[in-house]
């Protein structure tokens, strides 16, 4: 069995992540106000970068990277309320400052697809939808407040560049229309509405009455939904379907982080520190199928221990049987992140998840099938 | 030069509700259970339905409702169900009910080891504990701190 490929970055956490294009490079905070950029040379990854507050940098926690594929830019948001979009030029990265116009923490950021646009999410019960302005050379940031009653804790973008989902910690997943008008032609009609006059609430979904939502996630195709909430829920919607809302409360520790692998298929990780597989099939059912961690499955544990293992317990600690607390997992701690590293949301070959124990695991779904029985993605 | 007039009823003035950014809790239109029918489950149990009688003590909870005194009181209600259970019958009791209602007992066990009613109550309540988690998992638990119905 070929375990999934690691790399840790240390013992801190590692808050957020985000890729480049063709995943030579990662780009991650260290649950500090500083964004370390790794190469990958050979099987280890290398520091290159540190985007530090020295260079007018972040002075408080980085909340979100995202990186840009196509035009090759980071953005990162933080609790200082500052958002920066970051240059590469002379092989430095440069910041540009984004005046995002709120009065609390940052959380989350994303770039639209199209990368002409990206909406960050904060602690004041909004979200900045921000896009360049060419006459002025500045981020311009636009308001969606309504009707936002806490704070919004993840988002993701709709294929067509216009609609934005946001989960927040007031129990609600929400779609919203983030049409800027000033720079975008009409958008067509989409399964979610047909109307999309800036900072319309397209729909707006409950997560039952507790666990404020970690992550929401929109598939290829755009035309579902799923968000995982802290009541250990994971909820889907088709808007194809007639906006049919099922939700699955498991018997897991909560999730924190969601994605689909395929158009039917949703990778969840968080607390329980290993990722899981769910189905959402078309009858709208969601069923569990696999935990993703073969380490995780093969219970007790305690049976095949090696000789020097075992002389070494019994001489710390007088004990003939090997007992730790540790979670019988790669993983560590809780998963922070999952999220697509080969392929796309629709037919995905490879994840990554990154943890509060400072690993980034890849997750290889061909070497998965070939050791967990039974796995086949659908 | 300011008077001292003693006044202090300014005090008394909830500032929090001019704030513009007050969190308001959402209003549940969902219909929130009036608590389960006491004389019902009373009969059920002296006719030593001990199963039934669990079933419907978790039907119809008064979660959404304000009046403590009506919590407390199916609280109490669902206690003697689950004491007079013996032992060997409480997997019986946990198979019959779905995840909803399991997600209920595990708070009426949370609840009930909070105000420990006699000696024995949190021995028998932990049996309890033990067996719907074996089927709840940590998911359930985590309803539990999570849910703002509360019991």
């Amino acid at each position: 069995m070929s375990l999934p490929q690691q790399h840790s970055f240390g013992y801190g956490p590692v808050t957020c992540a985000a890729f480049n294009k063709d995943r030579t490079q990662v780009a991650l905070s260290p649950n500090n106000s500083e964004v370390h950029i790794y190469a990958l040379r050979g099987k280890s990854w290398e520091k290159i970068h540190e985007l530090k507050e020295h260079n007018n940098a972040h002075g408080q926690c980085v909340t979100g990277i995202d990186w840009a594929p196509e035009s090759n830019r980071i953005v990162t948001c933080g609790a200082d309320r500052n958002a920066y979009v970051w240059v590469i030029q002379d092989g430095s990265w440069r910041p540009t400052l984004v005046i995002l116009r709120i009065n609390r923490a940052a959380t989350c950021v994303k770039w639209s697809p199209k990368e002409d646009k990206f909406a960050v999410g904060s602690g004041s019960r909004l979200i900045s939808v921000c896009y360049f302005e060419r006459e002025n050379n500045w981020w311009v940031s636009k308001h969606i407040k309504k009707p936002i009653r806490s704070t919004i804790t993840c988002l993701d973008w709709h294929p067509n560049n216009i609609l934005l989902a946001a989960g927040s910690s007031d129990f609600k997943a929400r779609v919203f229309s983030a049409y800027v008008k000033e720079m975008e032609s009409k958008p067509g009609p989409t399964t979610w509405g047909t109307k999309m006059p800036f900072g319309h609430l397209m729909a707006e979904f409950s997560n039952n009455t507790g666990g404020w939502v970690h992550s929401v996630c929109f598939s290829q195709s755009g035309e579902k939904l799923c968000w995982v909430g802290h009541d250990s829920s994971l909820s889907v919607v088709d808007s194809a379907n007639g906006m049919v809302h099922t939700s699955n409360t498991t018997e897991f520790l909560p999730f924190l982080s969601c994605t689909w692998v395929t158009n039917n298929s949703i990778v969840v990780a968080g607390h329980g520190c290993l990722p899981m597989l769910y189905l959402h099939d078309d009858q709208g059912n969601i069923t569990f199928l696999h935990k993703l961690d073969k380490s995780s499955s093969q219970s007790g544990g305690g049976e095949t221990i090696s000789a020097m293992k075992r002389f070494q317990t019994m001489d710390r600690m007088a004990a003939t049987e090997v007992s730790t607390t540790d979670p019988n997992t790669i993983h560590q701690n809780t998963i922070t992140q999952v999220m697509v590293h080969t392929g796309s949301k629709e037919q995905c070959e490879k994840f990554v998840t990154v943890a509060m124990d400072g690993k980034m695991v890849t997750w290889d779904f061909k070497s998965l099938e070939k050791s967990i029985q039974g796995l086949k993605l659908m | 030069m300011s008077k001292n007039t003693g006044a202090s009823r300014f005090r008394k003035v909830d500032v929090d509700e001019y704030d513009e950014n007050k969190y308001e809790e959402d209003v549940d239109e969902s219909p929130t259970g009036t608590g389960p029918n006491e004389q019902e489950v009373n009969g059920l149990l002296q006719q030593g339905e001990n199963v039934e009688a669990l079933k419907r003590v978790l039907s119809n909870p008064p979660t959404g409702s304000k009046n403590q005194s009506e919590k407390s009181q199916a609280v109490s209600l669902v206690l003697r169900v689950l004491l007079s259970f013996k032992k060997s019958d409480m997997d019986k009791g946990i198979k019959a009910l779905d995840s909803k209602q399991l997600d209920l007992l595990m708070k009426y066990i949370y609840r009930g080891f909070e105000n420990p009613t006699d000696d024995s109550s949190s021995s028998t309540l932990l049996i309890w504990h033990e067996k719907a988690f074996a089927v709840g998992g940590l998911g359930s638990i985590v309803r539990v701190l999570t849910d703002r119905k509360t019991v």
